[in-house]
C-alpha cells in the first residue's frame, strides 16, 4: 500500500509541472496580447463628432444651420425579449425591412444598431412614451444639417449624406463612424474636411453588458471651420423668381477676382430631402425627374452659344485686323455661297452695316463675311484664348463640369470624317453648329472682355482673388466690343431692350441657340430654341459679367435678358445697403 | 473541560495548518478584491465578511476534530454512511434549486449543501470497509463496494443534477479502490469491460445531460467557436490569468472580474482573479503551497499508524487534490468547466467547513501516528 501512495506523488508532480508550463504559457509567453485583450474588453473608444462648419454667403447671411436630429437605436444584447412586428410599428417601418436593418449592422453584442433615422418630434415623444415596453430600444440624438433657402442656391451648396459603401476607406474617412454624414455635394463636398473639423474621443471603462461606469480620457471635439462663400443669396433668389418655371442657368462673376456671385441652376432641388438620408425612392424620383434637377446647368449644359459667341470673331477680326470701325459688309438678309444660302435672322436684311451696329444689331450676315475674312483657325485661337472649349476649372464634387467645344479643321476631319467647309466656317462665326459652351465658360468670357483682358479661374469662395491670365489683346479692341455690347441694351435697334434699368447701366449681348432646323408649325415648348444672354454692368466701371441660359426660352432678347437685368439689380442693390449699414 | 494532552500539542501538525490558514487568508482577500464594486460609489458586497465567518467556524471545527483519537470516526462510520445518504435523500426533496440544481438545503439564514459534508462521510465510511477487507480487492468485494459506495451516491448526485462532484467522486472511488489494492486478474477484466462499455455509458449519460454541462463540455473542446456563448467562459479566464502576466496588475487593480467580463469570479474562477492580480510569480507560490500540502497528506498517509488512517488521509488528500487540479485546469482552459470550487480559497461556506473538517481529521491522523498514543 504503501508503494502506491508513493506512486500516487510522483502523479501529483507531474500535474503540477503541467500547471506550470500552463501558466508560463498564459502569463508568460502569451501575457502581452491577453493584456490587450483584457484593456479591449475594459476600455471603449466613442467617438463625438464634431460642431460642423457653418456656410455664410459673401454677406455674412448664414445659408445652413447645424440642428439636432433624432434616430432611434436598439442595443444587440436585447434583441431576444424585442417582438420585431411590434417594434415595426411603433417606428413605422416593415417589419421585414426592420429585421433587415439588425441583420446588416449587427456586430458585436454591444454596438446599438441604428433603426431609424430623421425622426420627427412626434415619433420622438412616442417611443420615448412606451419605451418601458422596449427594453434596449432608445433614441439618440445627432447634430444633421438644416438648409436655410432650401432649393434657393442648393446647387452650390450641396447636401450631406452617409458615407457609401466606396468612399469608406478613403484615408480621411476611415476614423469616422460607419454611419457619419458627410458631404456628398456641392460646397459641402468640396470642403467637407475643413467644414467637418476634428472629432474628439472619449475613452470610458465599461464593464461586461456595457454599461459606461467611468471616464478614461476625452479629447474634445474642434469645430469645423466656417466657410464664406463668394455667392449672394440675394441675387440667388432674385434669378429663381425671375426664371419662374423656366429652366436654365445663370452664373454671375465678379470681374476683377473672379469671385462667382451667382451659380444658379434651375429647376433646383431641397438639400433638405438629403439631410436626413434620402429614401431610395424619393432619390429614383430625383434621378429620374425629366426636368432633370440633379443636373447643374451652369457647368453641365453646353449649347452652342448662338450670338453670344459673336464677341470673339469680333475680337479676332480687330486683333488680327480683318476690320476696323470703318470695315462695312451690306446685309441683304442673306448670303449665298454656291449652292448654300445662308440667312440673316432679319429676313428683309440689316443694309450696310459697321462692327458696330453688326453687335448691336446682332446681324448674322456681317459676320458670315467676317468669319470668311478671319478663317476658322483664327476663330479657334482667339475662342481658346478666352477660356471656351475648355474647361474653367470650378469645382464642384460631384459635379464634372463640361468643356464645351470650338471646332476646326483637324477636329471635323478627327471626329466628322468630313472635310471643314466654309459654310462651317459662316455658321461657327455665328455660335451656332458645332460650336458649344456652357453657362460658366460664357459668363467668364464676358468677365475677361469687360476686365481687360484679364481670365480668371472662377471661384466659390469669398475674397479670394485667383491668378489670373492675361490674354493678349489690346484694350481698345475690347472697349469696342464694350461700347457695342452697351449699345445692344440701350442703343436704338438693339437687340435686348429687356435689359435696361433703372439703377444700373447694362451692356450685354444676345444669343438663341436653336433647337431644330426653322420648320414651321412647330411651336411646343420643346421645339423652341434656348435662350442666351451675356452681360455686364455697370457699362462705365463693370464689376459684374453674367451668362444667362433659358431651355427653350426662344429669344434671347425677350427671356434671358430681364432675368440678367433682376440679377444685376439684386446685386446692386445689395451693395448699396450693405453701404449704408456701414455709414449707419 | 477536556484535557489536553501536552503531546497533542507536541505532535500537532503546525506545516499543514499554517498551509490551509495561508490559502484561506489569500482566498479572502481575492474574494474582497474580485467582488469591488466597479464604482466607488457603490456598496462592496459582504461575500469576504461572511467568508470570514466561515473561517472562524471552521477553525472551530478543525480544533474540534483533533480532539479526539480518529478511531472514533472509523467506529462511527456505518451511521455516518446512512446519515449522509438520508440528507441526499432529503436536499431531492426539500432541497432549494439555483441555475438549474438542487443542490442546497436551508436552515434559517444558512443554506447549506450536503454533498459538501457527503464526500468527507463517503472517503470515511469506504476507507472502514477497505479497512474490514484482508486482501485486495476482488470482483466480489469490488462489486459489492461499488454498489454500495459509488453507485448509489452517485445517482443521488448526478440527479440534483452536480456534475462536477458527481466526476470528483467517481475519482475519489476509484483512487482509494486502487491505494487497497485490486485483483490483478478482475483489475485487466473490469479495464477491458470499461472500455468497451464506454461509449455506451457515455450516450446514456450524455442524453441525462441539463443543456448546461452539455454546453462546458463542448465549450472546452472547442472554445474559440463561440466567443460570445458557450465559449465565453473558457475564453473571459484565460485572458484574466494571461494578463496578469510576470508581477501582475497589482492587488485590487485586476479588471475581468469586478468588471464582470469574467463570470463566477469569486467562487469557480477565483484562481483567475489571483493570477490577474498577482501575475505568474503569485500563482507559482500558490501552487507551490498546494504541491506542499498535498505532498504533506501523503506522508501523514505514509505515518499512519494503521490502514485505516492511511487509507482517510489518502482519501482526503486526493479529494483536495481532485478539486484543486479540476478547478484550475478549468480557469487554465485546460479541462472542461466543470463548476467545482478551489480549495480554502473559493467563496462557498459549507466547502471551506467541511475542507477545515477533513483537514482536521488529516492533523489528527498525523498527530496520533504513533501506536501509544492514547489519550
Amino acid at each position: 500500500m504503501n508503494q502506491r501512495i508513493i506512486f500516487t506523488r510522483y502523479i501529483i508532480i507531474i500535474f503540477f509541472v503541467i500547471f506550470f508550463f500552463r501558466l508560463w504559457q498564459l502569463q508568460l509567453f502569451d501575457g502581452e496580447k491577453f493584456k490587450n485583450l483584457s484593456e479591449k474588453n475594459r476600455l471603449r473608444i466613442i467617438k463625438t463628432p464634431a460642431p460642423r462648419g457653418i456656410i455664410y454667403d459673401r454677406n455674412g447671411i448664414p445659408l445652413v444651420k447645424n440642428i439636432p436630429f433624432f434616430s432611434v437605436m436598439l442595443n444587440p444584447d436585447e434583441l431576444d425579449s424585442i417582438d420585431t412586428s411590434k417594434l415595426a410599428d411603433l417606428i413605422g417601418i416593415k417589419e421585414a425591412d426592420l429585421i433587415d436593418k439588425i441583420d446588416k449592422q449587427r456586430s458585436s453584442p454591444f454596438v446599438p444598431i441604428k433603426l431609424k433615422i430623421g425622426l420627427t418630434f412626434e415619433e420622438v415623444a412616442r417611443i420615448e412614451a412606451r419605451k418601458s415596453d422596449f427594453p434596449g430600444v432608445f433614441v439618440d440624438t445627432e447634430v444633421g444639417r438644416n438648409y436655410l433657402f432650401g432649393k434657393t442656391g442648393a446647387h452650390v451648396i450641396g447636401y450631406l449624406g452617409k458615407i457609401r459603401s466606396y468612399q469608406a476607406t478613403a484615408i480621411d474617412l476611415k476614423e469616422l463612424p460607419q454611419d457619419a454624414l458627410i458631404g456628398q455635394w456641392g460646397i459641402e463636398a468640396v470642403f467637407d474636411k475643413e467644414l467637418r473639423g476634428m472629432p474628439g474621443e472619449r475613452i470610458i471603462e465599461v464593464d461586461a453588458i456595457g454599461r459606461e461606469l467611468r471616464l478614461i480620457r476625452e479629447v474634445s471635439p474642434i469645430k469645423g471651420k466656417d466657410i464664406y462663400l463668394s455667392i449672394d443669396i440675394d441675387i440667388h433668389k432674385a434669378i429663381e423668381e425671375s426664371f419662374g418655371t423656366k429652366a436654365g442657368a445663370l452664373v454671375a462673376i465678379k470681374v476683377d477676382t473672379g469671385e462667382v456671385l451667382a451659380l444658379e441652376s434651375l429647376p433646383s432641388f431641397d438639400p433638405n430631402v438629403f439631410a436626413k438620408g434620402v429614401s431610395y425612392s424619393d432619390w429614383i424620383m430625383l434621378i429620374n425627374d425629366p426636368k432633370k434637377p440633379m443636373l447643374n446647368r451652369a457647368l453641365q449644359s453646353q449649347y452652342p452659344p448662338g450670338s453670344t459667341f459673336k464677341i470673339i470673331p469680333a475680337i479676332a477680326g480687330l486683333e488680327e485686323r480683318v476690320v476696323n470701325n470703318d470695315f462695312s459688309a451690306n446685309c441683304s438678309g442673306n448670303l449665298s455661297y454656291g449652292k448654300w444660302n445662308f440667312g440673316c435672322w432679319r429676313k428683309g436684311g440689316h443694309g450696310l452695316v459697321n462692327l458696330h451696329r453688326a453687335i448691336v444689331e446682332s446681324c448674322d450676315v456681317y459676320f458670315y463675311e467676317l468669319g470668311k475674312r478671319l478663317g476658322i483657325d483664327k476663330i479657334h485661337k482667339y475662342a481658346y484664348a478666352f477660356g471656351l472649349g475648355q474647361k474653367t476649372g470650378l469645382e464642384l464634387i460631384p459635379v464634372k463640369e463640361k468643356s464645351g467645344l470650338i471646332p476646326n479643321v483637324s477636329w471635323k476631319e478627327k471626329n466628322k470624317r468630313l472635310p471643314w467647309y466654309l459654310g462651317d466656317t459662316f455658321i461657327s462665326s455665328i455660335g451656332q453648329g458645332f460650336v458649344l459652351a456652357t453657362p460658366i465658360q460664357m459668363a467668364n468670357v464676358t468677365a475677361s472682355v469687360v476686365n481687360g483682358g484679364f481670365i480668371y479661374k472662377p471661384s466659390l469662395l469669398f475674397n479670394v482673388k485667383q491668378p489670373s491670365v492675361k490674354i493678349d489683346v489690346a484694350e481698345e479692341s475690347l472697349n469696342t466690343i464694350k461700347k457695342a455690347m452697351a449699345g445692344v441694351v440701350n442703343e436704338p435697334g438693339g437687340t435686348a431692350k429687356g435689359a435696361i434699368s433703372q439703377t444700373v447701366s447694362i451692356g450685354g449681348k444676345t444669343g438663341t441657340s436653336q433647337v431644330v432646323g426653322k420648320k414651321k408649325g412647330l411651336v411646343a415648348e420643346k421645339y423652341m430654341d434656348h435662350a442666351w444672354f451675356i452681360a455686364f454692368a455697370p457699362v462705365e466701371k463693370p464689376e459684374i459679367a453674367l451668362a444667362v441660359f433659358v431651355e427653350h426660352g426662344g429669344g434671347g432678347g425677350a427671356v434671358a435678358a430681364p432675368i440678367a437685368k433682376k440679377a444685376i439689380e439684386a446685386y446692386f442693390k445689395g451693395k448699396l445697403e450693405n453701404k449704408n449699414d456701414k455709414n449707419r | 473541560m477536556i484535557k489536553i494532552d501536552r503531546r497533542l500539542i507536541k505532535y500537532f501538525d503546525f506545516i499543514t495548518f499554517s498551509l490551509v490558514i495561508s490559502l484561506s487568508i489569500i482566498g479572502i482577500l481575492t474574494i474582497y478584491s474580485a467582488t469591488r464594486p466597479p464604482v466607488e460609489s457603490m456598496n462592496h458586497p459582504d461575500f469576504f465578511l461572511k467568508q470570514i465567518l466561515w473561517l472562524v467556524a471552521s477553525l472551530c471545527c478543525l480544533v474540534l476534530m483533533v480532539l479526539f483519537d480518529y478511531m472514533w470516526i472509523q467506529r462511527f462510520s456505518l451511521y455516518l454512511y446512512i446519515a449522509g445518504m438520508l440528507m441526499l435523500v432529503l436536499v431531492l426533496i426539500i432541497g432549494k434549486s439555483a441555475m438549474g440544481a438542487q443542490r442546497w438545503i436551508e436552515i434559517g439564514p444558512l443554506t447549506f449543501q450536503p454533498s459538501e459534508f457527503f464526500r468527507l462521510i463517503f472517503i470515511i465510511s469506504y476507507s472502514a470497509y477497505l479497512t474490514t477487507l484482508r486482501e485486495p480487492l476482488s470482483h466480489k468485494t469490488y462489486l459489492k463496494s461499488a454498489l454500495l459506495f459509488a453507485l448509489l451516491p452517485l445517482i443521488l448526485l448526478f440527479k440534483q443534477p452536480d456534475l462536477g462532484t458527481t466526476i470528483l467522486f467517481l475519482c475519489i472511488f476509484i483512487t482509494l479502490s486502487l491505494i487497497k489494492g485490486i485483483n490483478k486478474k478482475f483489475i485487466t477484466a473490469a479495464l477491458i469491460i470499461s472500455i468497451i462499455s464506454v461509449p455506451f455509458l457515455g450516450n446514456i449519460v450524455w442524453d441525462k445531460l441539463k443543456d448546461y454541462q452539455k454546453n462546458r463540455l463542448t465549450a472546452f473542446i472547442s472554445p474559440d467557436e463561440d466567443i460570445a456563448g458557450i465559449g465565453y467562459h473558457i475564453n473571459q479566464s484565460k485572458i484574466t490569468i494571461g494578463s496578469g502576466g510576470l508581477t501582475g496588475k497589482g492587488y485590487m487593480k485586476g479588471t475581468q472580474g469586478p468588471l464582470r467580463f469574467l463570470p463566477e469570479k469569486h467562487t469557480d474562477f477565483i484562481f483567475a482573479v489571483y493570477a490577474e492580480e498577482f501575475g505568474f510569480i503569485g500563482s507559482i507560490i500558490l501552487v507551490f503551497i498546494y504541491l506542499i500540502l498535498f505532498l504533506r497528506g501523503l506522508d501523514t498517509a505514509l505515518k499512519a499508524k494503521d490502514e485505516f488512517g492511511r487509507l482517510v488521509a489518502t482519501g482526503i488528500t486526493a479529494m483536495f487534490f481532485f478539486y484543486f487540479t479540476v478547478n484550475i485546469g478549468m480557469a487554465m482552459g485546460i479541462m472542461p468547466v466543470v463548476g467545482v470550487p478551489l480549495p480554502f480559497v473559493s467563496y462557498g461556506g459549507t466547502a471551506l467547513l467541511s475542507n477545515y473538517i477533513a483537514v482536521g481529521i488529516l492533523i489528527n491522523i498525523r498527530t496520533r501516528r504513533y501506536e501509544l498514543f492514547y489519550p
